[in-house]
């Protein structure tokens, strides 16, 4: 755990990464108990009334069937931050387990595991992702997950492939094999902790990425499903009524883009402190 | 006298230039008795801490060490080993020491972590058990306060008593070989004499079998009971140690003698060795000194075997033959 602590304190001491954190800090604590505090996003006191323009009851306006926009960004966030966070823990993890087993083994199983992650990184992940969600209609948020995850892994692969592919000939690795350490114990006692660095890097670029994406999908209606809030469907629903009440689309919107600017802004400044030549 | 460790025809290849493999060790023989301390001396790129990586099969790939090699510990034929078998023996029959104890310790593990990771990869007992024992093994190479030690981690020591953790480590499940590839070389004088004097204490009360590997003559005298001289990937002269330092034959081991400072005697001038060892992917024909040698002549375009100098005392040079050619 340490070189994690270590570049995390790093990244705070970072002006930039300071601010992406704080930002992020903010946007969790909101996702988290905002829901709470907040009126129900489903609930639609006064239908006939219709949209209404930002005011006191309602900060951030209500949208055309008179939902809160203030309560259905908060949610949204809850929704698009948890898709997010998950689906990158799997990609990570995936990614993390062939890069380390490539890697470390090499030969054969490098030889097919790589040549696989080359074919899989040839197809666009947005062909992959539109191409199931366009046969499955209503598609569960897990299964969202799950897909999203499973498609994000390859490029993190190659990453840890590639460091461990340089640990490997470190001195203390080679004195491990030849003290009779199992494999097992080298590539989790001796490598993985060295790659965790570069590891949280990609991950915390990789959940501007993944919010990008779902509010992507969403926005096709083809992502989170109605009467769920997200905020690539809000925006979606927004549409017809762009002109007559933009607050509908604004709100959702600038939550997307700072919280990607902030993730980004975070990952950037981690990236300096675990790799300081790369900056 | 028993022979622990067998070396026969030990050949080590890797791929070069234009599909050719090549050869940095090639053709190594030596035997190690229990107990008996062995140097393997010669300078950087002679092919020495390829033999005893080769000993475990931990040859970097893409090298591989060439069939019609033969490693025997024992009963044991350790080249048809693998997978688990093979991690078995890495530790326990052979402990390894590597000349940088700086690089060779996992920087974010503490001490006791790591000695206890070779007792537990070998031995079956509770955590606290190999605790106790990583304890006394740190007492055992003369490491002051071990319990304190034991929770440090590898920047909060010395280069000498890391090197020592070292020894702790590569003792940890009790081998009968221990093999030091320049265990002093990245050590201050006086920390060095330390180190050898562990090493030697720990020979003598655990009966190991050592092989040595050095280029500095001065720790082979007095300590090994045999030195096996090599240039180029091969043994070129093998002797017990008395007889080798009485009576150097082999031009390239002259020279290595020529090349060190001496205290006691009449002041002269060094006489270092010209030139530099070969690459590995162009060994030189015939015998691989002459480009360098300043005995060379025309038989020494045929590549020599080993040959006898006197009993139990063997070089690869064709002065063998003509010992009065072979006068300083």
């Amino acid at each position: 755990m340490r070189p994690v602590l270590d570049a995390l304190a790093a990244a705070w001491r970072h002006p930039q990464g300071r601010v992406g954190a704080l930002i992020l800090l903010i946007v969790a604590v909101a996702a988290i108990v905002g829901p709470w505090l907040l009126p129900d996003p489903l609930s639609q006191p006064d239908i006939l009334a219709g949209s209404m323009p930002p005011g006191l009851g309602h900060p951030f306006g209500t949208d055309q069937l008179n939902r809160d926009i203030l309560s259905r960004v908060v949610t949204g966030a809850r929704i698009s931050l948890g898709v997010a966070l998950l689906a990158v823990a799997l990609s990570m993890t995936l990614g993390a387990a062939v890069g380390l087993v490539s890697g470390y083994l090499g030969g054969v199983v490098d030889a097919a595991l790589m040549r696989l992650v080359d074919g899989a990184l040839a197809i666009p992940r947005l062909f992959i992702l539109l191409l199931v969600l366009a046969v499955w209609e209503r598609v569960p948020v897990l299964a969202l997950i799950l897909l999203i995850g499973a498609t994000g892994w390859f490029a993190t692969s190659r990453i840890v492939r590639a460091e461990v592919l340089r640990l490997r000939e470190e001195a203390y690795v080679r004195a491990a094999e030849a003290l009779g350490a199992r494999r097992r114990r080298i590539i989790f006692r001796h490598l993985l902790p060295n790659v965790v660095g570069p590891l949280l890097v990609t991950a915390t670029l990789a959940v501007g990425d993944v919010i990008l994406l779902e509010a992507g999908l969403s926005f096709l209606g083809l992502g989170i499903q109605p009467p769920l809030p997200s905020w690539g469907g809000m925006i979606l629903d927004s549409k017809e009524v762009l002109v007559s009440a933009p607050w509908a689309g604004i709100f959702p919107g600038l939550a997307i883009v700072i919280t990607v600017l902030s993730a980004n802004l975070f990952g950037d400044a981690l990236r300096d402190a675990v790799d300081p030549r790369g900056a | 006298m028993s022979r622990v460790l067998e070396v026969r025809d030990l050949r080590v290849s890797f791929p070069g230039p234009d599909h050719r493999r090549f050869y940095p060790v090639d053709g190594v023989t030596f035997s190690l008795e229990r107990g008996k301390t062995m140097a393997l001396v010669g300078e950087s790129g002679s092919g020495k801490s390829l033999t005893s990586l080769a000993l475990l099969q931990l040859v970097p790939s893409p090298g591989r060490v060439e069939t019609g090699s033969v490693i025997r510990m024992g009963e044991t034929d350790v080249l048809a080993l693998r997978g688990e078998a093979l991690r078995r023996i890495r530790g326990r029959r052979v402990g390894m020491i590597f000349q940088d104890p700086m690089t060779s310790l996992n920087p974010v593990f503490t001490v006791g972590d790591q000695i206890v990771e070779g007792i537990l990869a070998h031995f079956k007992m509770p955590r606290a058990a190999a605790r106790e024992r990583a304890l006394q093994l740190l007492q055992e190479v003369g490491i002051p306060d071990p319990s304190t030690r034991l929770k440090a981690y590898p920047h909060q020591l010395s280069g000498g008593m890391r090197q020592r953790v070292m020894i702790a480590i590569a003792l940890s499940a009790e081998p009968e070989i221990l093999v030091a590839d320049e265990p002093t070389t990245a050590l201050d004088v006086t920390v060095q004499a330390q180190i050898l004097e562990v090493l030697d204490r720990l020979q003598e009360s655990r009966g190991m079998a050592v092989l040595l590997i050095t280029h500095d003559l001065g720790i082979v005298a007095g300590r090994a009971d045999r030195v096996a001289v090599m240039y180029a990937g091969q043994i070129v002269e093998e002797a017990p140690t008395a007889r080798l330092f009485a009576n150097p034959s082999h031009p390239y081991t002259q020279g290595l003698f020529a090349s060190v400072p001496r205290i006691k005697g009449p002041l002269r001038r060094l006489n270092p060795i010209g030139g530099s060892i070969p690459a590995p992917t162009a060994w030189p024909s015939g015998c691989r000194f002459r480009p360098r040698c300043p005995k060379a002549f025309d038989k020494s375009e045929l590549e020599p075997p080993l040959l006898t100098v006197e009993p139990d005392h063997q070089m690869r040079c064709w002065l063998a033959e003509e010992p009065n050619k072979n006068r300083g």
